[in-house]
Formats: structure tokens, C-alpha cells, sequence
């Protein structure tokens, strides 16, 4: 780790105007950014932390929408009833010192492609919302490790419009058991959505020829015969990109069974 | 047995509680006045020539002390390995230089370049990144069989090739071996790779040098398994410091698999620095620099065959392996494909004639050396698959196959080498056959398939040589070192016990089950005894924990050191009841004499012992210590029988493991709790390699798997509850505790019950495979599955 100072602003305008200054990073549960830094990966200058700011707390279930504080721990999102798909999918993310600490917006800043909450986020709809504007989720993941924030902006809340049905599957990478490959499915008033994460070169994305056979029919039947390419899936130590193709198939039709 | 817990007590680990409670005392929680942090350079290319170091800008960073360069080491030895093979054609193994930092030549990544001792650690890490080197790449070598071709790149260029040796074993018999394979009934063909893996054991290496001037004594901390070892070998290979100027303190060590065996290059260079700078030079290693540094395991590539007469008797065995050396050779790397590994080739099976063909092969990668069962994995695994798939290919039970070949009557002297003193095989089978429950496998079978799960049952057998071992017999094998154990007793004048002994406990429970055979001896609490081990400056010359050793040769010699202690004992409580030495018995820590109501405490006698003045002082001195020294004459054979049951999602290829039995013959038990912890980590470690554990590197040398994100580590959940027992005990015949050891079993005796049971399963779903090379990710069985 090299050295670098700490600010601990209590109001997001503190915070946002602490990251103005040159190499600062916001830092919020530090699940991801801490093992960059201990092995010097990065190189901040400042580290802005967001966990003393009461804006990015809470959850709340209003109106068929479920919105999450940015800040809000991995655990207790697992704790909220309203939305019980995404609940499922936080109680799966690592071991509960990851899980206590790991925040959704932290999760949906870094963009890993083979995070949980990106696909929550776009098979949901749901929105990103920023300091500076709403971000639908179909503009906001961006590429590997790449989304639509600018310098400086911080994730405040989460808005996931809740489905009539939904379900994230999840099939572990052996050794991170972060997703080798998980599909969230769900069914909502804005119709159906197929997100795949783990599986592309390109990060989260929407399966949209089985989105299109699901809307019609929501059921694991009506993916019969369908299979996702493997262009652009990644190739690892882990499983070849046929592999996570299969995989797709295989857990889509789980997570249509699970949403029931 | 004493009332608290003799021999076959379940004691309570007594070590547990400073362990558990955060009160342990590893090497990274010694900190010494005045002391500064080591930080290494170390090659991020597998194989390359230094054409400059510019270390001026790193010396003038904050708080730098000292930059060090091959070129301080010029003149100084090399680590040394400590077995020397000699090949089929009678010339001994190449063996190249290993320097402490590198010296013209990087030849793996991570190979140490330069270091840097500052204030701090951090310090010293950002002078790291000061440093200028330039490194003109070379092509690197990977794949052994490649290294092997015409024109390869050499890892060594003073070396004729990357051929470290070519070992026939034995040698004599290769003609014979074919012959019978000519006139085979049947032969079974296999070819495997057991793959590579790195220890991982939960605390890293850490090293801090010390040097005091006021006497000229170096002092050494490390996280080793046998500090003595690292004494001889540090002092007189690599420093030049005689052993009565360097002491080596391996306090508690976590964990330690084999990876810390071995005398590693930060050791040399921080007890070297030390005495440069005149203050303590600390190392601690992270998790990225162990899995680049940290000796690996396994890595050999098989071609097995088994030859069968028509009535499914073994007639032949031969073997071709590839083993993989790295970059340099280890400490003990040459001896684990050779002796340690075709040794072992028997298996529990009469088989006549065995012939194993060895290429110890030098690569541009980590150094590979023991592993958690070091060469007994390799041979179990090779045999029980091939004949596993011998059973198939004849359409025969495979437990049956096995049943018909044991070795049944004991002694039993192999076709390679070794003669197994005792064991009951059918014994094992017959249990493992209880506990596993096979009778009701078919209805969990259906079970499975009501869930659309493929259900295998795989069974294996067993057998190791441990309590390494007769020195005599090590000696005409190449190892340069003798393989006995030590221990001093030192009996108090209050009647307590400091038990000194040269085996290091780094996990294995010795201060808990030690104190057991010594309150046995003398019928007096455990609790009396303690034990003390680690530390050169206290302990008398051992040679360290591995192989399943320390209860069998390291408590051979607490056997012996006691007795001792007890026949003067004796004499001393004869002259105290004024009878003759001969009648004198001791029980529950009592002196009687025979016949009579006389009796003197233990206390009385080393009372006696250390106050002197009712004492047969012209018989004997006063004083109660003694030392001995153990050296077995034979090894010890664990042996057993293992079942696995798997469930196979034939969806994604994700293998769960349903139910594991283990039935081992371990001998006599010391403490049952204790084996039982040893067998579970065993599984564990066993099932982490047939399912999960490889380390990777890509065509160019660089590690593909280093960290815990690629590396896969087996967790509580991948492993079921086990079924063990260890009640088919036949005592050992040669050491006086009667026992076998129990260490490596479970690692070593699981992987092909594991393998066999998925071949198995898919085999029964129709699917025609024969073999999956570990480890069996979901992404492997699948593609077998859909080949
Ligand atoms: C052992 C382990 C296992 C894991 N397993 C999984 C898994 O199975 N599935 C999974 O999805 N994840 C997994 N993770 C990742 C975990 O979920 C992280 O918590 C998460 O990815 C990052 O969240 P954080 O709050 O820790 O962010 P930090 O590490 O603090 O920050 C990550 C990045 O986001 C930025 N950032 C943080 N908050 C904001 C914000 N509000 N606005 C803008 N930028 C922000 C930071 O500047 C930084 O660049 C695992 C992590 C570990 C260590």
C-alpha cells in the first residue's frame, strides 16, 4: 500500500467536493479498493470515505420500487423482505466479513464482470441514481470494469422497480466463488429482462433472444432449442467460452424455475 | 494408562488454546530492538539475462540501509539440495547453482533479483520499485516434455540439457518387466497428469536474521519444520557460520505441509544482512510472493500400464513419469519422484515385477518439491486409477480386482525395495466396506437419479512409507543427511518433565500427544511434562517434522530418552527402600518393590535425584536428564481403504462430494482425537486436489493462479462429513510405540476414490470416459461429459 490521506465527510456535498480534488477516490466498503491498494495496483492520493454519510444509508420499499442506499452493506440488503430475488443474490456474494462490509454501490462502481449486483441491477431495470443525475441501467454498465460515471460522481441510491417474478441464479468460479457465470431473470411491468454476468468480455449483458422467447412464454420450456453464442465470452482457466455459453442456457432456465 | 489420559486418551489439543485465543507466538510476531525490513526485486519474466542493476536511485529513498545485488553474494554458496540421485546409467543427477539473489540469469518468476533493507517495510518496498534492472528476455520453458526436445532453451546454461536425471528403479528388472508384458492376458494403459499445487499453509514465510557482535552469533527466526536442518544447511552451505555460531528458532509455525522443509534464499539472505548492517533484518513473506516462491508440490506427467494374466492376477507393472524440478532444485526435490515415489509402487498388491522410468526435468518455474505426502500421492494415484480402469476394461468388481491381488501374509518384501513389516489389508477393505455403507449404495444411486443426479462410488487403496527413516538406507538412496530423531528428557527436582525434542510441531498436536507417552512410561499427569521443540539452542540435533514422522522416530526417541530416565530412576528409589534394583517396579507414578508394602513417589526419587544426600553417589551421578537418539530400521507403513461417493450435476459437470469412509491402519494410537483431526485435513487437502487446487502457468512462465481469486482452496463446504476409523490396527513391529504415523493418509489415500468415483458415474450415465486429469472442475467434467 502506499500512503495516502483520509477524509471522512459526513454530507455528500463534502464528499463530492472532496473528490473534486486531484486523485481522490471514494472508498466504501473497501472489499475491492483495499486489496487493490495492498498490493499497489492503485495509487490514490486521497480517500474520500463514504461510510459516515447518512445520505447513502437506507432502504425502503415505496410504491413497487425498492431503493437502496449506495452505502448500503450487501448484508443488509440481504435483510430487506421487499424484493426477495435481489436479497438472495446479496446473501450470495462472499462470506459474511465481505458481506458486512461491501456495499452496492461500491459493487456497481467497480463493474467487475463477474459481479453479482450487475446483474441484479440490469435484469431489474433498475436506475443508478448520482449526485448529478438518474442513470438507467441499460446506459449504465459501459464495458469491463467501465460504466457510465464520470470523474468524481458518487452513486447515492438504487431504484429497482420490484417484478412480479424474478430470480438470480448464480454458478460459482471454483476459486473466487465470485459468478463464473449468473443470470437474474425477471418479470415486471416493463416486461421481461435476461442479465448475464461472469460470462463476457464485455461485462454485464442482456440475452435478448431469450428475453424475446420468455416474453411470450415464461418458462423454462419456452428456452428449449435456444443457445447463447460464444463470441466474445471469456476463456479461462476456469471454463472456455463454450463452457459459459452452455452455462448460460442451463442457469437461465433455472432462474425462470426459481422465479416461479 | 494414567487417570488424565495416557496412551489412547483423547486429550484436548493443550496448544489449541494459545492458538485459538490469539496468544500464539509465530515468527511475524517477533520484533527485535533496532529492527529493520528486507524487501525483495524479483523477476516478473520466467526466464531472462540481467543486463544492468542500477540500485542508486533505490539507495537514496527514504530510509533505505542497504540495496543488495547478486554481486554482495559473490563467493558465497549457493542452497544446497540435500539429495543426490544417481541415474539408470549409474552418473549422478545434474545439479545446477542456486544463489541466494540471482546471479546473470532469472530463471522463474519471482526469482529474487536484488533487496532492499529499510527503516520499514514499506520503505523497503518502494525502494524496491526504484530499483533499475534491465532483463533481456529469453524464451522460457513450460512443458517438460518440450524442454526435454533437441534445442530447447536451456534453464541452465552450464548444464548439458533440462534432464536433471533419467531414473530407472529397478533398474535391473526392465527387461523382465517387458518380457511379462509381451505375455500379458491383458494390459491397461493409462496416462495422467497429477498436477501441480502450492501448500498454502495459513501463516506465509517469514524470516528475521539476528546478529549479535558481543559473541559473533548469528540467530535465525523462521517459519521451518526442522530448524536443525536449516542450521547445517544455511551455516555450512550457504554462510560458512559453524553451528556453534548459529542458532535457528522456529517458533510457532502455521501450518507447514512440506513447504517449509526446505532452506529458502530469504533465510540465507536476512541472517547474511544481519551481520552486514549489525541490526535484525526482518522478512515477511505476502500471499502473492508465497505462491511465486513457496517450494510447489506434485507436478508429474504418467504413463502407467498394468499387465494381467488371464486370471486377472497383476503380473507387471511399469511406469514412464515426467517430473517437474522448476527452476532450481529444492531441498529434497530429487528424492520425491524417485524414492519416495517408486518405492511405493507396489501398492498393497502382489504384483512381481515393477519396473518405474523417472525424467526429473528443470523448467522455468518454481522450484517443485514435497508436498503433503511427497511421492506417495503420485504412486497411489497412478496405481489405484489404472487399476480402476483394469476392472473396467475386464468387467470385473473393482474391489474385487483389488481383494484378489493384496499382499496378505507379512513381512513382505516388494520388487521395489521395501519390505512392509505388518498390515491387514482385507481388514481395512472389510471395514471400509462397513462404514462407507456399499450395501446401500444402489438405493442412493436411485435416490440421485429421482434428482437428476449421476451418482459414482469409487474405492482405492493405500499404502505409505513413513517415519522417514532408516539412515543407512537414506544414505546409500543419495540423501545427504541422516534421518534419526532426538529427544532430551529433563526430569526436575519437583518431579516435572521438559521433554526436548528435535521434531517441530507446526500443527500436528506434538506438546498434547508427547506428554501422553511419557505419563504413560511413568503413570504421572500429563500435565507434568511439557515439551519443548524449535529452537537449536535448546533441543538436541533433530531432523524435524515431515514424512509422518515425528511420532514414530521423534517418539521413539522420547521412548527411549524415558527409559532411560526410568531404569536410573530405579536404581535411585532401590537405594531409597534399600532393596535390590531388579525388584523394583514403577506404576502410577510409584516405586514399589516386588513382594513387598514399600513404596517411594516419583517426586521422592527426583527429589533424591537433584538433593543428594541419602544417594548412591558412588553408583551413579545425580542428576536426572537423558538423551537419546532413534534411528528406525525400517519405515513405517501406514494403509487403508478409502471410499468416495459423488453426485455429478450432468447440467454444468459440478461434482459434489456426497459421502467419503476412510478406514486406515495407523497402528497403535496415541491420541485418537488428534489422528482423527489428521485424517479430516488429510481429505481435505486430498479432495482440494482432486476437485479444486492447480497452479497454472501460460506458455511464457507466468503464473497464471497467483492468488486465492484462480487458486482454488478447498472449503468446509466441498467436503461431506467423513466416515473414519482407524481400528484395524496392526502395531508396527519395529518401533517401541507400535505406531505408523498418520499425517499424509487422507491427502494421499483420497484423490483416485475421488477420481474413480466420477469416471464412475458418467460411466453408468453412458458416457464413455475413462479419465479426467485433476482437478475435476465443473468445466472438465463437462467437456469430458460432452467430448
Ligand atoms: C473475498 C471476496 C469475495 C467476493 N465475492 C463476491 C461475489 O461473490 N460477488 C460479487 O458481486 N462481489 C464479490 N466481492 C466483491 C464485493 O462485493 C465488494 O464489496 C464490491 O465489489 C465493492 O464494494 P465495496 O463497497 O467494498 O467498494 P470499495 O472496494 O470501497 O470500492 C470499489 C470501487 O467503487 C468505488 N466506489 C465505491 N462506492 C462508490 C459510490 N457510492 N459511488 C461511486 N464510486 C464508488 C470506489 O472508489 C472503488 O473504485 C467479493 C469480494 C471479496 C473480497
Amino acid at each position: 500500500m502506499y500512503a495516502f490521506e483520509f477524509e471522512r465527510p459526513s454530507t455528500l456535498d463534502e464528499a463530492v467536493k472532496a473528490l473534486g480534488a486531484e486523485g481522490a477516490q471514494a472508498l466504501a466498503g473497501g472489499q475491492t479498493l483495499i486489496p487493490t491498494l495492498k498490493q499497489r495496483l492503485a495509487m490514490p492520493e486521497t480517500l474520500v470515505s463514504l461510510a459516515g454519510i447518512a445520505e447513502l444509508k437506507g432502504i425502503s420499499a415505496e410504491g413497487g420500487v425498492l431503493t437502496v442506499g449506495a452505502a448500503s452493506t450487501h448484508t443488509e440488503v440481504a435483510g430487506q423482505t421487499a424484493y426477495p430475488a435481489l436479497a438472495h443474490l446479496a446473501r450470495g456474494i462472499g462470506d459474511p466479513h465481505v458481506r458486512n462490509r461491501g456495499t452496492i454501490g461500491g459493487s456497481l462502481a467497480n463493474n467487475d464482470p463477474s459481479a453479482c449486483y450487475p446483474a441484479a441491477a440490469l435484469g431489474s431495470g433498475a436506475t443508478i441514481v448520482t449526485n448529478a443525475r438518474e442513470i438507467a441501467a441499460d446506459d449504465y454498465f459501459t464495458g469491463l470494469f467501465e460504466t457510465a460515471l464520470e470523474e468524481g460522481e458518487i452513486i447515492t441510491e438504487v431504484r429497482f422497480p420490484i417484478p412480479a417474478k424474478a430470480a438470480y441464479v448464480k454458478f460459482e468460479q471454483p476459486a473466487s466463488r465470485f459468478a463464473l457465470v449468473g443470470v437474474f431473470v425477471s418479470k415486471g411491468e416493463g416486461g421481461v429482462r435476461v442479465a448475464v454476468t461472469g460470462a463476457s468480455e464485455a461485462g454485464v449483458f442482456r440475452w435478448a433472444e431469450a428475453e424475446a422467447a420468455l416474453a411470450s412464454d415464461f418458462s423454462a420450456a419456452a428456452l428449449d432449442g435456444l443457445s447463447a453464442s460464444a463470441d466474445d465470452l471469456i476463456g479461462d482457466i476456469h471454463g472456455s467460452p463454450a463452457y459459459r455459453a452452455h452455462l448460460i442456457g442451463v442457469l437461465t432456465k433455472r432462474a425462470v424455475q426459481a422465479a416461479g | 494408562m494414567p487417570a488424565d489420559g495416557g496412551i489412547g486418551a483423547p486429550n484436548k489439543r493443550r496448544e489449541d488454546v494459545r492458538f485459538l485465543t490469539g496468544k500464539g507466538r509465530y515468527t511475524d510476531d517477533i520484533n527485535m530492538r533496532g529492527q529493520v525490513y528486507a524487501a525483495f526485486l524479483r523477476s516478473n519474466v520466467a526466464h531472462g539475462r540481467i543486463t544492468s542493476i542500477d540500485t542508486s536511485a533505490a539507495a537514496d529513498m527514504p530510509g533505505v540501509i542497504r540495496v543488495f545485488t547478486g554481486a554482495d553474494f559473490e563467493g558465497i554458496g549457493g542452497l544446497p539440495c540435500g539429495w543426490q540421485v544417481t541415474d539408470r546409467f549409474g552418473e549422478v543427477m545434474q545439479e545446477p547453482a542456486h544463489p541466494v539473489l540471482a546471479q546473470g540469469k532469472v530463471r522463474h518468476v519471482g526469482d529474487p533479483i536484488a533487496a532492499v533493507v529499510a527503516a520499514t517495510a514499506e520503505q523497503a518496498r518502494d525502494a524496491v520499485e526504484a530499483i533499475e534492472v534491465e532483463i533481456e528476455e529469453l524464451p522460457a520453458v513450460v512443458d517438460m516434455k518440450a524442454a526435454l526436445e533437441e534445442g530447447a532453451p536451456k534453464v541452465h546454461d552450464d548444464l548439458t540439457s533440462n534432464l536433471c536425471y533419467d531414473w530407472g528403479f529397478v533398474e535391473e528388472n526392465r527387461e523382465a518387466v517387458n518380457k511379462a508384458f509381451e505375455e500379458a492376458a491383458h494390459v491397461t494403459t493409462l496416462e495422467l497428469r497429477n498436477q501441480r499445487l502450492v501448500a498454502n499453509p495459513m501463516e506465509p514465510r517469514v524470516a528475521i536474521g539476528d546478529y549479535a557482535a558481543h559473541n559473533d552469533e548469528s540467530t535465525l527466526y523462521t517459519t521451518s519444520q526442522n530448524p536443525h536442518v536449516i542450521r547445517l544447511l544455511m551455516g555450512a552451505f550457504v554462510l560458512g557460520i559453524p553451528e556453534h555460531k548459529l542458532r535457528v528458532v522456529a517458533p510457532d509455525v502455521g501450518g507447514g505441509f512440506g513447504s517449509k522443509i526446505f532452506h529458502y534464499a530469504e533465510e540465507a539472505f536476512c541472517t547474511f544482512a544481519a551481520k552486514q548492517i549489525k541490526r535484525p533484518v526482518k522478512w515477511t513473506s505476502s500471499r502473492s510472493e508465497a505462491f511465486m516462491t513457496d517450494a510447489h508440490g506434485r507436478d508429474h506427467v504418467t504413463k502407467i500400464e498394468l499387465a494381467l494374466d488371464g486370471d486377472n492376477n497383476f503380473a507387471a507393472l511399469r511406469t514412464e513419469t515426467y517430473a517437474n524440478m522448476g527452476a532450481y532444485l529444492s531441498t529434497f526435490a530429487p528424492s520425491v519422484p524417485t524414492w519416495l515415489h517408486g518405492t511405493l509402487m507396489a501398492g498393497n498388491y502382489r504384483t512381481p515385477l515393477i519396473y518405474v522410468n523417472v525424467k526429473a526435468v528443470f523448467t522455468n518455474t518454481v522450484p517443485v518439491d514435497a508436498y503433503r505426502g511427497a511421492g506417495r500421492p503420485e504412486a497411489t494415484f497412478q496405481l489405484e486409477r489404472v487399476i480402476d480402469k483394469a476392472a473396467r476394461e475386464l468387467g470385473v468388481d473393482p474391489i474385487a480386482l483389488r481383494r484378489q491381488n493384496f499382499i496378505t501374509e507379512f513381512p513382505y518384501a516388494t520388487p521395489v525395495a521395501v519390505e512392509y513389516d505388518t498390515g491387514d489389508y482385507v481388514a481395512t477393505m472389510d471395514k471400509l466396506e462397513e462404514i462407507a455403507d456399499l450395501a446401500g449404495f444402489e438405493k442412493r444411486l436411485e435416490e440421485s437419479k429421482a434428482r437428476g443426479k449421476l451418482r459414482g462410488l469409487g474405492v482405492n487403496c493405500y499404502i505409505e512409507a513413513c517415519g522417514i527413516a532408516p539412515s543407512h538406507l537414506v544414505g546409500q538412496l543419495g540423501a545427504r543427511a541422516g534421518l534419526y530423531e532426538s529427544a532430551t528428557v529433563r526430569v526436575n527436582a519437583t518431579g516435572g518433565l521438559v521433554v526436548m525434542t528435535g521434531s517441530h510441531s507446526h500443527g500436528q498436536g506434538h506438546e498434547t500427544a508427547f506428554p501422553q507417552v511419557v505419563a504413560e512410561m511413568i503413570g504421572i499427569d500429563p500435565n507434568m511434562i511439557e515439551i519443548v521443540h524449535g529452537d537449536t539452542a535448546n533441543t538436541p540435533m533433530g531432523m524435524g517434522t515431515y514424512g509422518s514422522r515425528s511420532l514414530a522416530v521423534g517418539g521413539s526417541a522420547i521412548v527411549r530418552a524415558t527409559e532411560k530416565i526410568i531404569n536410573k530412576a530405579k536404581k535411585i528409589a532401590a537405594h531409597l527402600m534399600e532393596a535390590s534394583e531388579g525388584d523394583i517396579e514403577l506404576k502410577d507414578g510409584q516405586f514399589t518393590v516386588a513382594g513387598t508394602d514399600k513404596s517411594v513417589a516419583w517426586g521422592d526419587v527426583t527429589l533424591a535425584a537433584y538433593v543428594p544426600h541419602n544417594y548412591p553417589l558412588e553408583d551413579i551421578e545425580p542428576g536426572l536428564e537423558e538423551t537419546a537418539f532413534y534411528d528406525p530400521n525400517n519405515f513405517t507403513y501406514p494403509a487403508g481403504a478409502y471410499a468416495c461417493e459423488v453426485e455429478v450435476d450432468p447440467d454444468t459437470g459440478k461434482v459434489t462430494i456426497e459421502r467419503f469412509a476412510a478406514a486406515d491402519d495407523f497402528g497403535n494410537i496415541v491420541n485418537p482425537m488428534i489422528v482423527s483431526g489428521q485424517v479430516h485435513g488429510g481429505l481435505g487437502q486430498g479432495i482440494g486436489q482432486a476437485l479444486l487446487e492447480q497452479a497454472v502457468y501460460d506458455e511464457n512462465g507466468q503464473l497464471l493462479t497467483g492468488s486465492y481469486m484462480d487458486y482454488a482452496m478447498p472449503r468446509a463446504d466441498d467436503v461431506p462429513f467423513f466416515a473414519i476409523d482407524h481400528s484395524c490396527a496392526t502395531p508396527c513391529t519395529h518401533n517401541p510405540l507400535g505406531v505408523k504415523g498418520c499425517g499424509e493418509a487422507g491427502a494421499i489415500g483420497s484423490p483416485p476414490s475421488v477420481v474413480n468415483a466420477v469416471v464412475d458415474a458418467l460411466q453408468r450415465a453412458g458416457k464413455p470416459v475413462t479419465h479426467i486429469d485433476m482437478p475435476l472442475s465443473p468445466a472438465r467434467v463437462w467437456e469430458a461429459m460432452n467430448q
